[in-house]
């Protein structure tokens, strides 16, 4: 194994511990240091280095399979599939938020109160439990 | 083995089990039921007293319940000695013996199970000289050949008494972790008694409270975290009707309650899925919640018994 992506649990980030294997593998594929035919750890390795439970790791992989990330190859492992570009800095669903949040301020909103808005407009368009 | 393709196979299974000590005594365990699936990591959590040390020697079969009775991988405990491992809260060992001798004493007892170089490497893990006298061991490394003891057996069910009370951080992260190792690799059934709750939400996924000698929750970590809302909003504990109030507490006008859902909440609360432990600690801190154990966890006879 070449390239071992080491997971790192953080228990007070307030985020489910699968989420965390799951967005450190996403970053690992946006900053280029995973890259397609890269095996993950076996979730044996993960959880003797992290003492968590293999369920939580399973459910990591499965969650990386259903996006089309990574693939399971029966008995050799889960492999990166494809790559993830980050979400280009001149698209214009983010200028037109970036327009959007230049809005709010005018109007007196503070950094919090956007949060909060966002978050509920984000709730309501992206329901949690929709998988 | 004997388990067919479309029920899953049974770990543990007690039936209204009851355990008073001496005739007037007190009852550890009162009409107790429950299933522990194979294959789970389960914590067996609740106040001291509340009889998770009594249940683990109950199944260990080193105790004999008063009342009921409990299945350990389908016979009566004690019988499948060899495919299971106890570890008594005292971790009791020889003090005479030295840790290479203690190891050998493993392989004598478990014939034709032993896997000596695991059982080694968990040892080496923890830099300790195989010629040490187990008599000089600090209680941390004590408990660390005795869990090189309990593994190298190769068992199918870990039944683990407060396991990791006496390591420090670092030795309790490593033998989680290499606990973690063998049920990833062997799919082995653990039971174990904590009281250390954040430790237990990212290893577990099974929970059996225990709470005036019964099960007062038992299911999937996740189900029965799912199953509950911590509400914020206006109004009184009586607008929550018709979920079950487990604890509530005013903020402001309004309330914050931790409720068991029963149908679709009202959208006018606010709602959040409750930490493990916001879960353990709402239940104990309110013993007269009724009890919540999942279809997976709750034993075949128990409305028999009832």
């Amino acid at each position: 194994m070449e390239n071992v992506v080491e997971y790192r649990i953080d228990r007070r980030s307030g985020v489910a511990t699968y989420l965390q294997i799951v967005q450190q593998t996403q970053q690992a594929l946006r900053l280029g240091l995973l890259e397609p035919g890269d095996k993950l750890p076996t979730a044996r390795e993960v959880v003797e280095a992290t003492a968590i439970n293999p369920n939580t790791v399973l459910k990591a992989y499965r969650e990386l399979e259903r996006e089309g990330l990574v693939e399971a190859r029966r008995g050799l492992g889960t492999f990166v599939r494809r790559t993830l570009g980050a979400a280009p800095a001149d698209s214009p669903l983010r200028a037109e938020l970036a327009d959007w949040a230049r809005r709010a301020h005018t109007a007196g909103l503070d950094r919090e109160d956007v949060a909060a808005l966002f978050g509920a407009v984000l709730d309501e368009n992206f329901p949690k439990g929709d998988q | 083995m004997s388990s067919t393709s479309t029920t899953p196979a049974v770990a543990i299974e007690a039936t209204g089990l009851g355990k008073r000590y001496g005739r007037h005594g007190h009852a550890a365990l009162d009409a107790c039921s429950f299933r522990l699936p194979a294959g789970r990591i389960s914590a067996l959590v609740g106040p001291n007293g509340a009889g998770k040390s009594t249940l683990l020697a109950i199944a260990a079969g080193l105790l004999r319940p008063t009342s009921g009775s409990v299945t350990v991988l389908g016979a009566a405990p004690g019988e499948n000695r060899d495919r299971v491992a106890y570890l008594s809260q005292d971790k009791p060992l020889y003090p005479q013996l030295s840790i290479a001798d203690t190891l050998r004493m493993g392989a004598e007892l478990n014939p034709g199970r032993w896997d000596a170089a695991y059982a080694s490497r968990i040892v080496e893990q923890g830099d300790l000289a195989p010629k040490t006298r187990v008599r000089s061991l600090s209680g941390g490394q004590r408990t660390r050949v005795a869990l090189a003891l309990a593994l190298g057996k190769r068992p199918e069910l870990m039944l683990l008494d407060e396991p990791m009370a006496d390591l420090d951080p670092l030795a309790r992260h490593e033998l989680m972790g290499t606990l973690m190792a063998d049920a990833a690799e062997h799919g082995t059934t653990v039971l174990m008694s904590s009281h250390i709750v954040a430790e237990l939400a990212d290893a577990c996924d099974h929970l059996l409270l225990l709470g005036g000698g019964r099960i007062r929750l038992g299911g999937g970590i996740d189900d029965l975290t799912a199953a509950h809302s911590l509400v914020t909003g206006r109004g009184t504990a009586d607008a929550l009707a018709p979920h079950t109030v487990v604890e509530s507490r005013a903020a402001g006008r309004g309330l914050t309650a931790l409720i068991r859902r029963d149908g679709p909440l009202d959208s006018a609360w606010e709602s959040q899925e409750p930490s493990l432990e916001e879960l353990i600690l709402a239940h104990l801190r309110n013993p007269g919640a009724p009890a919540l154990i999942t279809p997976g966890t709750t034993a075949s006879a128990a409305a028999v018994t009832a």
